[in-house]
């Protein structure tokens, strides 16, 4: 057994999120302090796994197992593959930078970090999962931060409404896939919730077919797929910054890793069953979500739309089944993570200064806060998948993938694309250029560490974006695995 | 396997009984030596006696490998009547340090009283082999019970509350045992461990025997608040003194499942497949009228009463399957249960004594006055809608795999939906602990220390019943285990 | 100095980056420090630009016609390699690109406002530029053509006239929306061949058998659709008629430096991808619709032309000019397309003259195109208007700006002895046996360059003074002279002796076809 680093990494966050809660509650700044230093602990170790993953090796490393249940085949069962490593650096980074740009929660603030501590350690958990279990467990543990931190923190008109809507839609989600792992624990028959063991286990193709929509839909709707996504816009709208940028960055992720992970790894031959019906919905995920954000005119809803568009990629990706695809989405859910953290950082920076998000009444911002300005150009360009950046890197093989398996997808997503790029310039143009209107004229600059955050988002997405093997062949390595098992299609 | 003889074992087996007896006459006793300063005292003393019974319990009265059948078969000493009574101990000893809280409670010593012997009924029913034993040990339950629930002889509420839970318990009872007579009637046995191969040899129409179980789930029914039984249940807890109702809603509604469990299971094993059903329909009925019941209230303590009633619904969810994992599942829920909302009715008594209502609105503000409570709020709460790492998630996740693998998708089904409904209520209250702003936020001061400890106590079992399974999911697989063993 | 030479390439191009990069340390107070670090970092891919051009080999190898080739991993899991290289194509594209940025720097000098971004955007956008004409791979291609289209959106959204915003979203989503057609039909030929290696790709994609892609539709219409997805993407960029509307917009709104990137290089992406694209990728179907870009080109000439006739605002005549003259580039890529198989030296011959007229055309183009746009940003910088109705008898006041004013559009006319003479004569010439009526149509275009050429230059410079301008404006100062005399000079130069550079695009071109 080696040094557990994984688990350091899910469980600082838990612990600093309990100690929180035994700190005083007006020493606000203690508070703070925790809260970096947990997140700066796991963005660390997550840059040091990262780092010192072995791509040659490929598969679960840095493992860990702890009998949890034995009498129900229930392990505490941790490692991270190709596919996972990359979403644990970008939650590590979601996290951070969440930290730092709620600096300035004033109310309860206490409460406020201790329940973004908890949220971290439950993406955390899911990500590192080798167990089913586990995987559940974590996946739920999200449940209550979510809820609470849009209702109490949140956009005061709308976060009662979008954080229940919101709670209610993955909770959902959830419990239906867990009726479908349950099934595929019972119909194993090896007594295990091990996701390495499961996957072993030969399926019938009927099985396969009825219970695959439970598991993947169930958690597709986390990841935002058509017509289940109404939550994410309405959720990601009413949340506090921190906690959109965590939603919408990592908890989409989630949602689409862990319908990789449980539905198309263990029941590949469903997979290949209903693939046509994801491919379908997946399609209208990208164009449908570009379009609605097109014609918003609430800053934060555009980002909102844009996330259910995009993650419409991703699905795409999962649904060709194909080695393109899957890496493509693999850098998607990276991507996209990075990409939509920064945006929301932003619009949360704007909406703080300028106290309102209609993009009618915001202009000229280029000259009050310039790194905001470019950080959120940067981000565009990201989105509308601009060679050169991150999005692109990985949008490029989910389309690739689409023509091996539907070359249809292929080109109607492709103008969810153009529509990207028409609501991106058009929302820059009138948010950050233009005049100034009277009203935002004593609109002051963000603070340094909301530049930290936007400074290193922005550059790991262009970083990737001119340097893709820095993660590609990591996530490679991953596919491989997942390709091996829907029989090398 | 009767063993005629008396032997030491035979008093070893009824220990717990025995030091609950002894335990009720001290206190009898103290009730009358100590007169104004027993306030926190006699709870001290009653906990801690609960506390030393279950200890030598554990101790001296464990069940060995083999269940054995004592007292000319009239109770019968296994790891499920164990099990049952550990649980029961734990929740009267909680029961009675949060009654600290609730004076016209805490300040007489007939309460402590009634609890006890109300506890050694729970224990008897879980222990019971033998159906005169068995409806003897219900009504010892109930009676308490019904005069706990009119306690406040001053409260018209309480009182309507009483003699309300007397007549639908009498009722109930009455049909029970007419059931129970049935079966003796057509067995010419008395011993349930005997009734089923009885029922076979005797050649009783099935017909019938689908009556009497029908009749005999009329009083089970009653004791696990399941709908339609559940009339009494909202009023009755509404009514009565909050820590009772918390007694009432866990510890009694564990007796009942005790009995159901191994009732059915043991008598009527042959009906499998109708017994099944029926509950499978009454866990749909219980979950789906609970909940949404539940949904239109503005009493927490109303909002709790339904929501017990759809906690049964998941727990009939396990009883439904049919098989061991199922009464696995079931026991731990009841455990997990227990803890949980054993600590929501004490916030509960909390709020109601420092605000004076128990409507919704007075939850406003508790996260700023007390963050300690709204944080034992939540975890309550969430532990009820089944979020990890609390111990109703567990629960939940057991049920519904139980009924997964009895093929019983249709009913998981079910729960999912009323899952998320419930989870939309729970969430309500922890909205309005957290987000809404009461006029008076002061802190809120002056909770007894016998109140703060059985709280936390109560927290913690819900967190480690949570995360930390394998101990109790072995107690509960012995209970499961035990029930069938000759 | 060996890994200069070996990596001369990939230095030429991130060079600008780099500047960009160190640019963005420096203090955006410092005007003067960031103009002249620009001006200097932009010297040096010219310098190595110079310097490839002075070790190319003239008479390549055949079976290797690419130089200074590089290759690397880039992105190994879609075969996608970074791979660049250049040939006798290429090369004339570099040396423009390189010599017109640090002349456009100089030429921003009147930039005063956010000095900083705008110099960090046009080394962006230098390196975008070349990253096109270098690539090898279809994939990095791309990369570098949309890589392009940002710092120019945002050059002309942020520094351009009172309508920019308008015309930086009509450039941006005219060209993105074209290069969407492109993207797909890069996937499918990646997809289908495996790999996006061009060198590969123009030997297996035009041979390709069945495509491995389930799209239900014969080969030949698929490959039909993708070349004109090819097509399009790149004729908007070009821009042929009629997808030319962004451009009077753009190059009217972009600041003046912005404009003679834009109609110096950026127009010819668009040209250079027919040439090192669709020809090589789709012979069959270029040779099939010939005809169509024949007369498409015809189309941008004659109506390029007219369309700039009737302009009153200087810029925008300067502006469809631009479709005028690149229309010759299209009208040579046609004929050369429609012989692609031709056997008989003569037809081969002509195809040859022809493709040569049509890169030096870009050439030359590149030149007096800058040149006129940056004249035209002189004139307004002092006078505010754009109007040609309010000049007038500017040569009076203006001796200096009036001479380098009529040089400049008469080597944009065509005047024999300058550069422009030469590489219309050539391919009017090349075409002429071919596509004989879209030639002798393409001469009443011509004619018609000559005449709105000579009416701006009548309205600005002769006729009477408006007084206004008496006393107002300035003659050229030296600055401004330093942008136009690299200018002046190799009109002069290709106008009198071009075997230099005609001789090193010849092979490429014989080898190429």
């Amino acid at each position: 057994m080696q040094f557990p680093f994984l688990s350091i990494i899910i469980f600082t966050p838990l612990a600093a999120g309990l100690i929180l809660l035994l700190v005083p509650a007006e020493r606000k700044n203690l508070v703070r302090y925790i809260s970096l230093a947990a997140s700066i602990i796991v963005l660390g170790l997550s840059v040091g796994l990262y780092a010192s993953y072995d791509i040659n090796a490929g598969g679960y490393q840095f493992v860990e197992r702890i009998p949890w249940l034995p009498a129900l085949g229930i392990t505490y069962a941790a490692g991270v593959d190709g596919i996972s490593m990359p979403m644990v650096l970008m939650a590590a980074l979601v996290i951070f930078s969440g930290v730092l740009v709620s600096w300035n929660v004033d109310d309860r603030p206490r409460e406020f970090y201790s329940f973004l501590m908890f949220l971290g350690a439950s993406v955390m958990g899911v990500f590192c999962s080798l167990d089913l279990f586990m995987l559940f467990f974590f996946f739920e543990l999200a449940v209550f931060p979510k809820y609470l931190m849009i209702v109490v923190w949140g956009y005061p008109r709308t976060r009662e409404y979008g954080g229940m809507k919101l709670t209610l839609y993955l909770f959902i989600g959830s419990v239906l896939a867990l009726v479908g792992a349950l099934a595929v624990y019972f119909a194993s028959g090896l007594g295990t919730f091990d996701l390495l063991l499961l996957e072993k286990a030969d399926f019938s193709t009927g099985f396969q077919q009825l219970w695959f929509p439970f598991i993947f839909l169930g958690f597709a709707i986390l990841g935002g797929i058509f017509p289940f996504h109404s939550w994410a816009p309405d959720g990601h709208v009413a949340a506090p910054t921190a906690i959109s940028m965590l939603l919408a960055g990592v908890e989409m992720k989630v949602g689409a890793f862990a319908a990789l992970r449980v539905a198309i790894t263990l029941l590949p031959e469903g997979a290949h069953f209903w693939a046509p019906a994801i491919l379908a919905l997946a399609t209208i995920n990208v164009v449908y979500g570009a379009f609605i954000a097109l014609i918003q005119t609430d800053f934060k809803y555009v980002i909102g739309f844009s996330s259910v568009s995009h993650m419409g990629l991703v699905l795409i990706g999962f649904a060709t089944l194909s080695r393109e695809g899957l890496i493509g989405a693999g850098m998607q859910m990276f991507s996209h993570g990075v990409m939509t953290a920064l945006f929301f950082a932003i619009v949360g920076m704007v909406y703080d200064r300028a106290h309102t998000r209609d993009i009618g009444k915001l202009g000229g911002l280029v000259r009050k806060m310039p790194w905001a300005a470019v950080g959120f150009i940067v981000g565009g360009l990201v989105s509308m998948g601009m060679p050169g950046f991150s999005g692109f890197v990985a949008e490029f093989p989910v389309f690739m993938g689409a023509w091996k398996s539907a070359p249809l997808v292929a080109v109607i997503a492709v103008v969810g694309i153009l529509i990207t790029a028409g609501y991106i310039f058009l929302v820059v143009r009138r948010v950050f250029f233009g005049d100034v209107p009277q009203e935002l004229a004593a609109v002051g600059d963000v603070t340094v560490r909301d530049k930290i955050v936007i400074g290193l988002l922005a550059a790991i997405m262009i970083l990737i974006g001119w340097f893709p093997s820095l993660m590609v062949r990591m996530v490679e390595s991953g596919v491989d695995n997942i390709l091996a098992l829907l029989g090398g299609a | 396997m009767v063993s005629g003889e008396f032997s030491t074992t035979m008093i070893l087996a009824i220990l717990p009984e025995i030091g609950l007896v002894i335990l009720a006459a001290i206190l009898l006793t103290l009730d009358l030596l100590w007169r104004d300063e027993r306030v926190q005292r006699l709870a001290w003393f009653t906990a801690a006696g609960l506390a030393l019974i279950m200890a030598v319990s554990v101790l001296y009265s464990q069940p060995g490998d083999k269940p054995l059948l004592i007292w000319g078969g009239m109770l019968r000493l296994d790891m499920t009547g164990f099990v049952f009574r550990m649980m029961f101990l734990a929740a009267a000893a909680l029961t009675s340090l949060f009654a600290t809280q609730y004076e016209s409670l805490s300040r007489r010593g007939e309460f402590y009283v009634l609890l006890l012997v109300s506890t050694l009924g729970m224990s008897l029913m879980a222990s019971s082999a033998d159906i005169i034993m068995l409806y003897l040990a219900i009504e010892t339950t109930s009676i308490p019970l019904y005069v706990l629930a009119g306690f406040l002889i001053g409260d018209k509420r309480s009182v309507e509350a009483g003699i309300k839970y007397l007549l639908f318990g009498a009722m109930s009872s009455a049909v029970m045992l007419y059931g129970l007579s049935l079966l003796f009637g057509f067995t010419g046995t008395t011993s349930l461990y005997d009734l089923a191969a009885s029922l076979v040899t005797s050649q009783v129409p099935q017909l019938l025997i689908y009556a009497v179980i029908a009749l005999v789930l009329v009083g089970f029914g009653f004791k696990v608040s399941a709908v339609p039984f559940h009339f009494w249940a909202p009023d009755v807890y509404e009514g009565g003194p909050t820590p009772v109702a918390g007694f009432l809603s866990t510890a009694s509604k564990a007796a009942g499942f005790a009995v159901l469990l191994r009732v059915m299971q043991v008598a009527f094993p042959d009906q499998t497949a109708f017994w099944t059903t029926v509950i499978a329909v009454l866990a749909t009925l219980s979950m789906l009228v609970g909940n949404y019941l539940a949904l239109a209230q503005k009493s927490v303590k109303r909002l709790l009463a339904y929501s017990s009633i759809a906690q049964a619904g998941y727990m009939l969810i396990g009883v439904a399957a049919g098989t061991p994992f199922g009464t696995t599942g079931a026991i731990y829920y009841l455990m997990a249960y227990l803890v949980t909302n054993l600590a929501a009715f004490a916030i509960v008594t909390i709020v109601e004594g420092k605000v004076g209502s128990d409507e919704l609105p007075a939850f406003a503000g508790l996260s700023r006055r007390a963050p300690g409570l709204a944080l034992a709020m939540l975890v309550a709460m969430l532990s009820l809608g089944g979020i990890p790492p609390l111990a109703g998630f567990f629960g939940k996740l057991l049920v519904f795999a139980a009924a997964v693998e009895a093929n019983l998708i249709w009913l998981v089904l079910v729960g999912i939906f009323n899952a998320v409904v419930g989870l939309y209520y729970y969430l309500t209250v922890l909205k309005v602990i957290y987000l809404n702003r009461a006029e008076d936020e002061s802190p809120i001061r002056g909770i007894s220390v016998s109140w703060r400890l059985a709280l936390i106590v109560s927290i913690i079992g819900i967190v480690v019943l949570g995360f930390w399974f394998a101990p109790w999911y072995q107690w509960a697989q012995g209970a499961t285990g035990a029930i069938w063993l000759y | 100095m060996d890994f200069i030479l070996n990596h001369l390439l990939t230095l030429i191009l991130f060079t600008p980056t780099a500047a960009a990069l160190v640019l963005l340390f420096l203090p955006a107070g410092k005007i003067r420090l960031l103009r002249w670090f620009s001006l200097a970092a932009s010297l040096i891919p010219l310098t190595l630009a110079v310097t490839a051009w002075l070790r190319f080999n003239p008479n390549p190898d055949p079976q290797a016609p690419f130089q200074f080739v590089e290759q690397a991993t880039w992105y190994a899991a879609i075969n996608a390699s970074y791979h660049l290289g250049i040939d006798g194509i290429s090369l004339p594209m570099v040396l423009l690109t390189t010599l017109l940025t640090p002349l456009a720097v100089l030429a921003s000098f009147s930039i005063k406002e956010r000095v900083k971004a705008y110099m960090i955007l046009f080394m962006l956008l230098e390196t975008g530029m070349l990253g096109v004409f270098l690539a090898l791979d279809l994939m990095l291609f791309f990369v570098f053509w949309e890589v392009g289209l940002v710092p120019m959106y945002f050059l002309i959204a942020q520094w351009g006239g009172k309508n920019r915003n308008y015309a930086a979203l009509k450039f941006i989503l005219y060209t993105m929306g074209g290069s969407l057609g492109l993207l797909l039909a890069i996937q499918l030929m990646g997809v289908t061949v495996g790999t996006f290696d061009l060198v590969a790709l123009s030997e297996q994609w035009p041979t390709v058998a069945a495509l491995s892609v389930p799209i239900g539709i014969p080969l030949e219409t698929v490959k039909t659709i993708a070349f004109w997805a090819f097509v399009i993407a790149f004729a908007i960029k070009v821009p042929i008629w009629p997808f030319h509307t962004w451009l009077p917009d753009a190059h009217t709104e972009a600041p003046t430096a912005g404009s003679m990137i834009l109609a110096g290089v950026l127009l010819k992406l668009g040209a250079y991808g027919y040439l090192r694209l669709v020809l090589p990728l789709f012979p069959a179907e270029s040779q099939r619709f010939a005809w169509v870009l024949a007369f498409l080109a015809v189309a941008a000439i004659i109506f390029g032309a007219l369309g700039a006739l009737a302009q009153n605002d200087f810029k925008r005549l300067v502006a469809y000019s631009s479709i005028n003259h690149m229309g010759f580039v299209v009208l040579a890529v046609a004929a050369a397309a429609y012989t692609w198989n031709a056997t008989s030296a003569q037809t081969v011959l002509d195809k040859n003259i022809a493709l040569n007229g049509a890169v030096l055309q870009m050439f030359n183009h590149g030149l007096s195109a800058a040149g006129m746009f940056f004249l035209v940003g002189v004139i307004y910088d002092q006078a505010h208007t754009r109007d040609l109705k309010e000049f007038g008898g500017l040569y009076a006041i203006l001796p200096v700006y009036g001479t380098v004013l009529i040089f400049t559009a008469m080597g944009s006319l065509g005047l024999p002895g300058l550069g422009g003479f030469v590489s219309e004569f050539l391919v009017v010439r090349g075409v002429w046996p071919i596509f004989t009526l879209p030639a002798a149509l393409s001469m009443i275009g011509l004619f018609f360059t000559g005449a709105y050429i000579l009416k701006a230059l009548k309205m600005v410079l002769h006729g009477p003074l408006n007084q206004r301008w008496q006393g107002h404006l300035v003659d050229m100062n030296v600055r401004e002279l330093v942008v136009m005399a690299p200018l002046l000079v190799l009109m002069l130069v290709i106008g009198v002796w071009p075997a230099w550079i005609l001789d090193m695009i010849n092979r490429a071109v014989a080898y190429l076809f």
